[in-house]
């Protein structure tokens, strides 16, 4: 995979603006090291890092001295700034400087107009429910701490609720990323790759007219049918997921997706019992956890029946799938015979 | 000497008022006239349920019948909103049932809705009338069930396009033999059968039927006999629209609609078979509303049925009517107001259908009367929009959406840049925008400087830097609703506006160039404002402020940061900012 950002670090910049989806995939792909960057080319940050920015501004010969967005920010680094130019909102005369964002650089501010750095341990940044756990993946740092409310220090500090705490994989990876596969083996004329919500048709009609050509019989022709997307849920999760079975051509495919959308409530769920709230799990054990008899896939079809997903062709799957559901293999033993003995299969 | 009418004139007086804005408008005069106007006002629109409390309404307005809501953001019909974001109408209801006995109608829009809240509807509102639950979901159909069953006089039941869980097809049983008030069911969106003995005898004893829209699954064959014990209909959705060769379902389908001389709207058509349409054609020269969006028939069948409609005022359409048709609709529907012509493949454009901007040039010239366009197509030109610009300058809602993100101007290879800047120069009372193609930060100077009624506008794959959405904040002062994504605009641009947000009622940007810094600066800023960054990835770390935020979310709100946020949004923790 490409990096999203092709910095020379002098001139300007070339825009590639990715697509959401694509910028997706690279965020998943990438490391956790976070270094400061100056979207307008004011800093020397070097290297590329695509996990800040899921964009890159075009830094081409935006003067920024003349544009008036630069105005109300006295004390930033144009030092030949006239701080009294007038603005369009005047509120913004109290802005506090964006740039350079470097916390090494000193701003020097008039007035009462604080450095940037000093406004950084101002406001805490929390997870919307009032968190009392706090839970921890490799990447993130938090302050521990077990109650909710964390005072200021020196950095902003963060609260996570255990039960609500999200990392699941944004299901345009897979999209991009199987419809990828598939357009290079199947479908050379749709070879673009699917965005996410783009066109901007409902979901309600793009599953209409998927069904309409397949009835039709002026189908021929026609590349690449349009997305089919169904809710995933899973017992034990808080909320549910949808995604697009058409973006997979195998079960394998739909299998990785769903276990890294849903990963996050495993380990939350592994967290719970009695594991420190540091502990990190390897993604092996991640694997056992869904593919042991700890969990199954199964599906509801046309006839409101549940099954055991992967009994059938996969193309007779997708055409009768209403909805998947991921459940605990002790639910699903009534499904079907073969459901417990799939099951067993596997440890 | 100040002499006052007496309340009960001025009361009355206010009754006729009947729109919100003048209502908002006539409550701010003075404060006797605020507190008359709040005691009886019957209707309250919110157009973001988490911009106030239903406490807050309940004690502003104690004597509402009427109330409307809407949840998500618009972007959540395409999938842009992770599920579990909010939207949920359970504390409303269930404030409302404490507080409103006299509650009539209650219409949601992208809202989650359980079975117990409906059920809760059903039984707290003895005159409970009206329910509209558009793009809603998290029902199912048992709070059907409960609804028939309980709210002796409904009027309206419309689930348009909600997301419904079909556990059965026996909630329309569920009416009870007393029930004759019905005028409007709109099913169309459930996806199992319904029970056709239960829906036949619905029809038959709602002698004030007007509106019928039926789901895909209820046969052509069985629609003359729901026709005949319904021909006073006014508006018909059809279900299924084919059956085989069937000469009988045929000529009973054409005598039935021969009966319905009030009928003036058609929607439905799910699998059309041409041959049947001509069964309909005795209606046409009265319809003013025509939805074939989901009829994949192909141009010369639409053409048939556009030459037969002169009175059509409303139509949704597929790609598949192509230029000609439209050409066929500007000669033969002088009385035309809004068009929507929907894509019927996604991705790639269809050989075989031959839609391009010439059709839509086509209609602005002919239809003097038209307001409103939805476009979906694969090719535009300045010139086109242009000489669009100039036909229609009545137009108030333009959305075009060119199908390819950034895609030029195919004669020129230029951003389609001026054409826009032309339409809104010339259509003055544009209250809504939608643009496509390749654009630079020049369109929106164009739109900041001449686009003064804009109330929504909707950017995609467009601009080249902060100028340009600092044009469109700075510029556009009736502005109230603004969604972008995927633009390369950031904290500049929005740091520079923050006093615009509290003027709008949201501000919706994905996939741009914004960082948790701005969104912290802004929090601060703007007290007023719930400053809601979405990270599903789980990959933003708070910490850095030069971290891009996915999806920010900004709205005004009297209400405060709202409860109900899933995990994966964050929010500045005010009560923290509050102790330093």
């Amino acid at each position: 995979m490409t990096p999203l950002l092709d910095v020379e670090g002098d001139g300007p910049g070339n825009v590639s603006l990715m697509t959401s989806a694509s910028t997706m995939e690279s965020v998943f792909q990438s490391n956790p090291g976070l270094t400061e960057r100056n979207y307008l080319g004011l800093s020397d940050c070097s290297s590329v890092d695509s996990s800040a920015g899921i964009l890159e501004v075009k830094r081409s010969n935006l003067n920024l001295k003349a544009t008036e967005l630069r105005l109300g920010l006295p004390g930033s680094q144009s030092p030949g700034r006239d701080p009294d130019v007038d603005l369009a909102s005047s509120v913004c005369l109290d802005e506090k400087p964006l740039f350079p964002l470097l916390p090494s650089q000193n701003i020097v501010v008039s007035g009462s107009k604080r450095g940037f750095s000093d406004t950084v341990d101002e406001g805490n940044w929390m997870f919307g429910s009032v968190a009392s756990k706090s839970l921890v993946q490799g990447k993130f740092i938090t302050d521990a701490s077990a109650n909710g409310k964390i005072s200021s220090g020196t950095q902003p500090t963060m609260i996570r609720d255990a039960t609500s705490k999200v990392v699941p994989q944004e299901q345009t990876h897979a999209t991009y990323g199987a419809s990828l596969n598939k357009v290079n083996t199947s479908n050379p004329p749709a070879a673009k790759a699917q965005v996410v919500g783009w066109p901007p048709v409902r979901s309600f009609r793009k599953n209409i007219l998927a069904t309409n050509s397949k009835n039709n019989d002026e189908v021929d022709g026609k590349p690449g049918p349009s997305a089919l997307f169904v809710k995933v849920s899973m017992d034990g999760a808080p909320y549910l997921r949808k995604v697009d079975l058409r973006s997979y051509t195998t079960y394998q495919q739909l299998s990785s997706a769903l276990e890294k959308m849903f990963s996050c409530f495993t380990i939350g769920q592994c967290g719970s019992q009695g594991a420190s709230g540091r502990e990190n799990l390897s993604e092996s054990k991640l694997r056992d956890l869904l593919h042991g008899s700890e969990y199954v896939l199964t599906y509801e079809d046309k006839d409101g029946d549940w099954m055991l997903v992967g009994d059938v062709p996969w193309d007779l799957f997708i055409d009768s799938c209403k909805r998947l559901k991921i459940m605990k293999g002790s639910d699903a033993i009534g499904l079907a015979p073969r459901a417990m003995e799939k099951s067993k299969n596997r440890n | 000497m100040v002499y006052s009418l007496p309340e009960e004139v001025l009361e009355h007086v206010f009754s006729f008022i009947t729109s919100d804005k003048d209502r908002n408008v006539v409550s701010v005069v003075c404060k006797s006239w605020y507190e008359i106007e709040r005691w009886c006002r019957r209707k309250v629109f919110i157009g973001n349920c988490y911009a106030v409390s239903p406490a807050i309404m309940i004690r502003r307005f104690p004597e509402v019948r009427s109330v409307e809501l809407k949840g998500k953001p618009h972007f959540a019909d395409f999938n842009l909103v992770p599920e579990g974001w909010g939207g949920y109408a359970c504390s409303w209801i269930d404030e409302m049932s404490r507080s409103y006995p006299w509650l009539e109608e209650i219409r949601l829009k992208r809202m989650v809705i359980t079975d117990e809240s409906l059920e809760l509807i059903s039984t707290s509102f003895k005159n409970f009338r009206v329910l509209v639950l558009s793009s809603c979901e998290g029902f199912s159909t048992d709070g059907l069930s409960a609804i028939a069953a309980n709210c002796r006089n409904l009027r309206e039941l419309d689930l348009q396009e909600s997301e419904v869980m079909d556990l059965s097809g026996h909630w329309l049983s569920h009416f009870p033999d007393t029930f004759t008030s019905l005028e409007s069911l709109n099913m169309s969106c459930l996806g199992s059968e319904v029970s056709f003995s239960a829906l036949e005898r619905l029809v038959a004893m709602s002698p004030n039927l007007k509106t019928l829209r039926l789901n895909r699954a209820v046969p052509l064959g069985k629609l003359s006999t729901l026709l005949q014990q319904a021909p006073q209909l006014v508006e018909l959705g059809t279900g299924a629209y084919s059956s085989g060769i069937r000469s009988d379902v045929y000529s009973a389908l054409s005598k039935a609609f021969l009966g319905c001389k009030e009928l003036k709207g058609l929607s439905g058509f799910w699998d059309v078979d041409p041959s049947y349409l001509p069964a309909f054609f005795s209606v046409c020269s009265r319809l003013t509303t025509l939805n074939l969006s989901y009829a994949t028939i192909r141009s010369p069948d639409i053409t048939k049925v556009i030459n037969l409609c002169p009175n059509l005022q409303r139509l949704l359409v597929l790609d598949h009517i192509e230029d000609s048709g439209l050409n066929a609709l500007a000669l033969s529907c002088k009385n035309l107001q809004e068009l929507r012509v929907f894509p019927s493949d996604m991705y790639v454009a269809d050989a075989n259908v031959t839609l391009t901007e010439q059709g839509l040039v086509s209609v602005t010239q002919g239809c003097p009367k038209l307001q409103s366009v939805l476009y979906f197509c694969h090719q535009m030109s300045n010139s086109a929009l242009i000489t669009i610009a100039k036909n229609r300058p009545n137009l108030t809602c333009f959305r075009l959406c060119i199908i390819e993100p950034r895609t030029p101007d195919y004669l020129t290879h230029e951003p389609l840049d001026i054409g826009f800047g032309a339409i809104v120069k010339h259509c003055k009372n544009l209250s809504r925008l939608s643009l496509s193609g390749l654009l630079t930060d020049r369109v929106f100077e164009y739109i900041g400087t001449h686009a003064k009624k804009l109330d929504m506008l909707s950017i995609a794959f467009a601009g080249d830097s902060d100028l340009g959405l600092h044009h469109v904040l700075s510029g556009c002062e009736s502005l109230k609703k603004l969604e972008i994504r995927d633009c390369p605009f950031g904290d500049t641009a929005l740091l520079a506006n923050v006093a615009k947000l509290a003027t709008m009622r949201s501000l919706w940007m994905s996939s741009c160039a914004v960082s948790i810094g701005a969104c912290k600066i802004l929090s601060r800023k703007m007290p007023m404002l719930n400053v809601e960054v979405i990270d599903e990835n789980g990959t933003l770390n708070p910490k850095l402020d030069n971290c891009l935020v996915e999806k920010l979310y900004v709205y005004r709100t009297v209400a405060g940061p709202r409860s109900d946020m899933p995990g994966y949004i964050w929010t500045m923790d005010r009560d923290s900012a509050n102790k330093i």
